[in-house]
């Protein structure tokens, strides 16, 4: 039940408007309001795991205007601030995935082996209801990608669960960094070497292909930098050469497809010769392997719990790599990529407490700063920290418990998920041509999303 | 638990030695003592002993460590009976999307024939996998056409099916759907309206075929005369018309579930509703037909845009509050069979305001599967005289954060090895590790 009441100064007052406003709510779904709301609220008395500083017991967070306004014990509600009694609740960071592909309407442009122009933000449904259901698992962001069928996909988009919007760029996180899909090992080399014909075809292959995109990427922004200086008429302006020059000057960050630990050593190998930094691993089942290099580099892993053995790269998977990466210093996160984990990557990040002895902190700050460092946002969230946005997930037990539930998500302070209030239907847009689909799904590799494999495999 | 740390202090100094002791089954009598015992059909025994003696449990409770066995002290810790997995490919598809090592789909849309016992690979490394996480049995299943093959339950120790198998095997039936495969399913509603209809007549024409053929084979019994044809299916259909082998009916949709009751109505025969994603809106019927129900994954998505968000975790709990024998499976694409114990957490957690508790979702994955496949005198409780296959953990084995201390099937105690933890042993701490300008770092 909602404990929700507006504060008064007598607490019989108070109690009386509680109980109303729980028999009341039992029937009336959550209001939502609209993406640019920023919401203001008293959390009090939960544990609060601010993942940076500690668990604090008994502790109250005071929510200002979407951010976090001050952390600590006996906090008082300024005038018209509502108060949430979560007595016996848990409050943690909004969870964060770097890897999703909810909300998007295309996934993949397969047609080249570089489509560094092509861009996610393009195509967002904010109509999705995977956005609700990550919602009811404690998600506020998510990084939505393009697939992995080329060694350079296009630009990904940073999105925060502002369910209840028609808007896509409603659901844009604001100041989020530019980043960009690249890709690796079977997907591109499967595509295009034996479906298309034209290299890759090889791990081999793939490093050439971005040694020659960097290299003709160098002499396009060269050759504009020296027109710009010169005053003279630049030369033709090109989308994708544009991105690939961003990427060499740091303006975007990579985050890469990849799974076997030699094409992981390759691409940073690339990267030091290009004078590239910022750099994110996804996937990387085989990460593991080469954790000393991926922390001499200073580059991020973003891993499954627990997948493997679905194709022959990942057959050498263990549930440990979490584990094995992040005591050797290696910033990693835990990922989806799929529908169905993005409901509960809380859990996910638990299974490496029987996969490696992580403690708490360390468990959770896979789905929360850790991804948000990868995603360049970790100044705005990540942590339960006076200053940041009020993101927040607020859990029946301990989030890692096996037995914990959702009870509200916070995004910006606004309350967009309350299990209390949670309806039969909670789409925010019916299609009226939607069929009726009642046969459960199984996982599909998403970042093969748009791809016709069986069409690739007969020439097609 | 000290036994198991000794051994693996061994290991560290001296890895050729403790070679052997480490990677086989070890076989003997052994005493669990000081532990917590969950019977599941017996209640909870706060401090006791499991006596474990040619191959079975020997003694549960206050009983005296027999002369020469090995003490296993549990420390406090849990002993459980190992977990079912009721639904699997385990031991028929070693690599997702390689063809060649996926042995679960035979050609042919009636093959019921096709035995998971015959091409179980017992070498594949998601057995070691699965049982260090307590799941220490599982049902494989072929799966593709009208009647894909013969699923068998297996415990996870052994190099042969005879050794492998558990006692039984039951027939399964893909129930035709009704309605659309999925959202990317653009066929015309006629079209599928007459693919169900032609679908529905096959499985009507093929079951007619195996009555008749089972009745071939009684006047030929009686009449102590003639030989039957040449008719693997129909061999393989016979027992199950009969009513002597279980017929698992797969089926998911609440419109099909509702179908395969009245298709099952009046046939004699012993049947499971398997699947069963909609369970939950038609509930009542299920519980009404009697018929037990083997479910999962409980982390499945909803099956409509219009679903709570959590209906599929509750499922298991919305069909046994309406009276029906509930069993789980992971069903895991992704062969992680190992997280059965934290699909049984799910259903707790979304299930317990329905009533359906943790002992419920503890019996979901050990007697009631026992139960449903006819094995319960051998598997699913700690109790004397039963298979001593059981597992000790540290805590709820429900919880991510337990360890599993000892495992026991057939009553050799397994080592707590597979390749995943053989990889995090070679490269949590790597050698030879950084190299830099060709210093390495050791």
């Amino acid at each position: 039940m909602p404990r929700f009441a507006s504060r008064l100064p007598s607490m019989r007052h108070a109690f009386l408007l509680a109980v109303l406003a729980a028999s009341a709510a039992a029937q009336t779904p959550l209001t939502l309001p609209p993406a640019s709301e920023r919401g203001s609220v008293l959390l009090r008395n939960a544990t609060v795991h601010t993942v940076t500083g500690g668990t604090l017991e008994g502790a109250d967070v005071l929510v200002r205007d979407g951010r976090i306004a001050a952390v600590g014990t006996g906090l008082e509600a300024p005038r018209g601030v509502r108060v949430m009694d979560l007595t016996g609740r848990h409050v943690m960071p909004g969870i964060i995935d770097a890897h999703s592909h909810a909300a998007l309407s295309s996934v993949n442009e397969a047609t080249n082996p570089i489509v560094a122009e092509v861009q996610m933000r393009d195509v967002v449904d904010p109509t999705d209801i995977g956005l609700y259901r990550a919602l009811a698992g404690g998600v506020t962001a998510i990084h939505v990608m393009h697939g992995s069928a080329n060694p350079v996909g296009g630009e990904n988009e940073t999105l925060k669960l502002r369910w209840g919007t028609l808007d896509p760029d409603g659901l844009l996180f604001e100041g989020a960094p530019r980043t960009i899909k690249f890709a690796l090992g079977e997907n591109p080399t499967r595509v295009h070497g034996r479906g298309r014909g034209i290299r890759p075809s090889t791990r081999m292959g793939i490093e050439q292909v971005y040694r020659e995109a960097f290299t003709e990427a160098r002499a396009y922004r060269a050759a504009h930098d020296a027109a710009r200086a010169a005053r003279q008429p630049l030369p033709p302006v090109d989308r994708r050469m544009e991105t690939l020059a961003d990427i060499l000057d740091g303006d975007v960050l990579v985050h890469c497809h990849s799974y076997r630990a030699d094409e992981i050593l390759m691409l940073m190998e690339v990267f030091r010769d290009f004078g590239i930094e910022r750099l994110t691993f996804q996937h990387a089942n085989e990460a593991f392997k080469v954790a000393p290099e991926l922390a001499a580099f200073g580059a991020g892993a973003s891993v499954f719990a627990d997948w493997g053995s679905y194709k022959f790269e990942v057959y050498y998977s263990s549930a440990y790599n979490a584990a094995i990466l992040h005591r050797n210093g290696v910033r990693t996160s835990v990922n989806s990529d799929d529908a169905g984990l993005l409901r509960y990557l809380y859990h996910e990040a638990a299974k490496t407490q029987r996969y490696g002895g992580l403690t708490d902190d360390e468990a959770l700050a896979l789905v929360t700063l850790n991804p948000a460092w990868q995603l360049g946002i970790d100044d705005r969230v990540g942590s339960v920290e006076v200053g940041k946005d009020a993101d927040l997930a607020v859990f029946s037990a301990h989030p890692l418990s096996v037995y914990a539930r959702v009870d509200y998500t916070l995004v910006d302070g606004v309350v967009r998920f309350d299990r209390a209030r949670d309806g039969d239907d909670q789409r925010v847009y019916v299609d009226p041509g939607e069929e009726i689909v009642t046969l459960p799904s199984g996982h599909s590799d998403s970042c093969m999303l748009g791809v016709d494999l069986d069409a690739l495999v007969l020439g097609d | 638990m000290r036994l198991f740390l000794f051994a693996l202090a061994v290991l560290a100094v001296a890895p050729a030695q403790a070679q052997g002791p480490q990677y086989r089954a070890q076989t003997g009598t052994f005493a669990l003592t000081d532990c917590r015992i969950e019977t599941v059909t017996r209640g909870t025994i706060e401090r006791g002993t499991v006596v474990i003696a040619d191959g079975e449990i020997a003694a549960v409770g206050t009983a005296p460590v027999p002369a020469g066995a090995r003490t296993i002290p549990c420390d406090g810790g849990t002993v459980y009976p190992g977990m079912i997995d009721a639904g699997t490919r385990l031991g028929l598809q070693e690599i997702g999307s390689q063809d060649e090592t996926q042995d679960y789909d035979e050609l042919g849309d009636v093959t019921p024939q096709m035995r998971a016992l015959t091409a179980f690979n017992p070498s594949t490394i998601h057995v070691p996998i699965t049982r260090v996480s307590g799941v220490l049995a599982a049902l494989s299943v072929p799966r593709g056409g009208l009647m894909p093959g013969t699923a068998g339950l297996v415990t996870l120790h052994g190099y042969t099916p005879e050794q492998l198998a558990a006692g039984f095997e039951g027939v399964v039936l893909n129930f035709p759907p009704s309605g659309r495969r999925g959202p990317f399913d653009r066929r015309e509603q006629q079209v599928i309206d007459k693919a169900s209809k032609e679908a529905m007549d096959k499985l009507d024409e093929v079951w007619e075929q195996a009555v008749l053929y089972a009745r071939i084979d009684s006047a030929r019994t009686a009449g102590r005369s003639g030989t039957m044809p040449y008719q693997p299916e129909m061999a393989a259909l016979l027992p199950v018309v009969r009513g002597e082998r279980m017929l698992l009916v797969e089926v998911n949709a609440a419109a099909d579930i509702v179908k395969a009751l009245a298709w099952l109505e009046g046939k004699p025969v012993s049947a499971v509703l398997t699947g069963v994603a909609e369970g939950w809106r038609v509930a009542d019927r299920i519980a009404a037909a009697g018929l037990p129900v083997i479910t999962g994954p409980v982390t499945g998505l909803p099956t409509r845009a219009s679903d709570r968000y959590d209906r599929t975790y509750q499922n298991a709990a919305l069909l046994a509050q309406a009276g029906v024998q509930v069993a789980l499976r992971t069903d895991d694409g992704m062969q992680n069979y190992r997280n059965l114990p934290f699909h049984a957490g799910w259903a707790v957690a979304y299930g317990q305001d329905l009533g359906f508790d943790r002992l419920a979702a503890l019996e979901a994955v050990t007697i009631t599967p026992a139960r449903i496949f006819g094995v319960d005198d051998r598997l699913g409780s700690i109790e004397v005289g039963k298979s001593a296959t059981l597992f000790v953990a540290d805590g709820d084995p429900f919880e991510p954060a337990t360890m599993v201390t000892a495992v026991f099937i057939g009553g050799a105690q397994i080592p707590l090895v597979s390749r995943q933890s053989e990889l995090y042993e070679e490269y949590l701490d790597r050698s030879p590790g950084l190299t830099v300008g060709g210093a390495t770092d050791q």
